[in-house]
């Protein structure tokens, strides 16, 4: 067992999957000869080849449009976005081209798009973005987030083998965060589509994703110290196809529903499992669905700006404080 | 092109074709014209659902650059745009299935959920377009990539409008091509008219061939309406890139006679300028006289084909023009592999 960064599960995974399968290749802005901006293929192009580790110009459409091409004639290639808020101007590409395929053409476009996203980390607003809302309302694609080292190997490697394109979600605040045992030798793979208990509880549930899962774990911990409140914590790692079913059991089990995310508020995803815990858990809750996210504003710089904005520890034990109480 | 005296014998056929090839690009510039007199036919009838996109006047350059590719089986691979029946013929596609892909037939290529030409069979070679002009150049560029990547001696082919050359893919696609020397060619035709909008409020360039300059791309600027001389210039451009020295960039030269669909009027259009291509220079009209003066065919065989093109497009819409439509719940299936079916709304089970 080597205690790996979620950045080094990430490369682990990565690597593995080039190792096991030819088809398999990564495209993007300085992913080769710098090994990406946060050093994610570092090493890669030294093993595989500059046809396998294709360094490309500043061109986030033609990046996903040539990865989808490839991923036509059967290759499975892995773009990467420098950072996942350049991802807008592959817009067009992924929602009209790439999700649309299978369904109006039959054709399978097995690309994984991913790059580092989210804040807590001074990126000011266009290198602290989620973009996950921008792209779960699109049907064909399926976007995972991870949130634990091992299941940032785990779902590196499982999007890589899926047949449909994947939107791969890391959090840069977690590269060198987080560090976790991971046993050497064994195949991780984590399913799409699953979510995980990160924690067990019976008073409230606390669905979540990505940063804040070890946000709402760490408010968990201190509800527990501090008010004997035992808060579940649901780490849903797929949020396309979501996994209503381990959302309702929780709800089923503790009555309260607060729903954490770090993307802005409207038209985020909380919105949607708000709207699903009603329609199918309305009659086991014991207060209303509640929501701690972003406040609506793009991610300021400042630290002071930024902290204010984004969803503290504290602001989620309050909320969970006032829901318990409801 | 500057009309020619009759020769007084006949002279060799240009680019290496052979007088059955001659004769097998007139059935497909026939096939083409034919098969959309009766789209239009079945348009005006209701039974094309959606709009109907004429390629006449640029027939030829459709037929004469799809047929300077390899074709068969995984051979090599094009993307069509909206007016390249002609194309899409030449690589194998069945009027039957243009048919019901115009009339959302269930037993249709898409089966009801793409329109008009917006289809594909990879294996056969071409790659169905999306609406958003200019998405298809980074695609196919990614489709010569693998080309490159596995060593395989095939090539892609992406058509492109005038108008599109104006969107940020087509520059960023031509750029990725050019720099990773993927085996590539770009027919980009130059008709005149983007929807209603003239070249001189598109881009501020002559051809469309500088622009192409601009990225280390070699470019010809072709008659887009003399069929041998597009099919020359391509089986050029195809061959360089096969041989490994990258993308290739073709202009033609050209002209949309009909509007941008059928409801179009086309009043923006001066029609002393229609009827001057209408009566001077259609391509299918250059092509038989071309044959016929160079003695390369005789009319007779010219109207044999005619004669079996309007049966096979007889049979064609008889075999399909009755079928259904596709069922209402089929909608739900086929958005991933994994899971196979949308849900279906829960008060659609009340």
């Amino acid at each position: 067992m080597a205690h790996v960064t979620y950045l080094e599960a990430l490369r682990q995974g990565l690597w593995e999957e080039m190792e096991r399968d030819p088809r398999v290749f990564i495209l993007g802005e300085d992913v080769g000869a710098y090994g990406g901006a946060f050093k994610v293929t570092d090493g890669f192009v030294k093993r595989f080849g500059t046809e396998r580790v294709i360094d490309t110009p500043i061109s986030e459409a033609a990046i996903v449009g040539a990865a989808a091409g490839a991923a036509h004639m059967g290759m499975r290639p892995v773009a990467e976005m420098q950072f996942i808020d350049f991802i807008s101007c592959a817009y067009d590409m992924l929602t009209n081209y790439v999700a649309t395929a299978r369904y109006r053409a039959g054709l399978g476009t097995p690309i994984v798009v991913r790059g580092p996203c989210g804040g807590y980390v001074r990126g000011g607003p266009f290198h602290s973005q989620n973009p996950e809302a921008a792209f779960f309302h699109t049907p064909g694609l399926k976007i995972v987030y991870p949130a634990t080292a091992r299941d940032a190997k785990g779902l590196i490697k499982a999007s890589i083998r899926d047949d449909d394109p994947v939107i791969y979600l890391e959090h840069k605040w977690l590269y060198r965060r987080i560090k976790e045992a991971l046993p050497e030798g064994e195949e991780i793979l984590t399913p799409i589509g699953e979510a995980r208990l990160a924690r067990e509880g019976k008073d409230l549930s606390i669905v979540t994703y990505g940063a804040t899962v070890w946000k709402s774990l760490e408010a968990a911990e201190q509800l527990a110290k501090e008010d004997g409140l035992a808060v579940e914590v649901l780490d849903l790692r797929t949020l396309l196809p979501m996994d209503d079913a381990a959302i309702m059991r929780s709800v089923q089990k503790t009555n309260k529903a607060l729903i954490v995310h770090e993307d802005t508020r409207t038209g985020g995803v909380a919105g949607e499992i708000a709207a699903r815990i009603n329609e199918q858990a309305f009659a086991w809750l014991d207060g209303p669905i509640m929501r701690v996210t972003a406040h609506d504003v793009p991610l300021p710089y400042a630290p002071t700006l930024e902290d204010f904005v984004l969803p503290q520890t504290d602001d989620i034990v309050k909320a969970a404080r006032w829901l318990a109480a409801y | 092109m500057p009309p020619r005296a009759a020769p007084t014998q006949s002279p060799p056929i240009p680019a290496g074709l052979t007088q059955s090839q001659l004769l097998e690009i007139y059935r497909y510039l026939r096939l083409t014209r034919t098969l959309e007199e009766r789209l239009t036919a079945l348009y005006r009838q209701s039974k094309v659902i959606g709009g109907l996109f004429r390629s006449l006047g640029q027939e030829g350059e459709s037929v004469g650059s799809a047929y300077a590719l390899n074709r068969g089986r995984n051979q090599d691979v094009l993307s069509p745009l909206i007016r390249n029946l002609g194309s899409m013929l030449v690589m194998g596609a069945e009027p039957v299935q243009i048919l019901r892909q115009y009339m959302a037939k269930a037993e249709g290529p898409t089966h009801g959920r793409e329109q008009n030409v917006h289809f594909n069979d990879l294996e056969k070679g071409y790659l169905g377009q999306i609406s958003h002009l200019g998405d298809m150049i980074p695609v196919m560029a990614g489709i010569a990539l693998t080309f490159k990547l596995r060593a395989e001696p095939r090539v892609g082919l992406v058509y492109i409008g005038d108008g599109a050359t104006s969107t940020g893919t087509f520059h960023e696609g031509l750029n990725f091509a050019a720099v990773q020397r993927v085996p590539l060619v770009v027919v980009a035709e130059y008709n005149r008219w983007a929807y209603s909008t003239p070249p001189e409020k598109q881009f501020a360039v002559k051809d469309l061939a500088e622009k192409a300059k601009g990225y280390g791309v070699p470019a010809v600027t072709v008659d887009g309406n003399d069929v041998l001389a597009v099919y020359e210039a391509t089986r050029f451009a195809v061959e360089r890139a096969r041989r490994g020295h990258g993308v290739h960039f073709i202009e033609v030269k050209t002209y949309r006679r009909k509007g941008h669909a059928e409801h179009d009027d086309q009043h923006y259009v001066p029609k002393d300028e229609l009827d001057w291509w209408a009566a001077e220079n259609d391509p299918v009209d250059r092509y038989v006289k071309q044959l016929v003066r160079n003695e390369w065919a005789e009319e007779r065989e010219l109207k044999a084909i005619d004669a079996a093109v309007a049966a096979e497009i007889d049979r064609a819409t008889d075999a399909c023009v009755d079928e259904p439509l596709p069922a209402g719940d089929s909608a739900l299936g086929g958005v991933y592999l994994d899971p196979p079916a949308a849900p279906r709304h829960w008060y659609r089970s009340l």
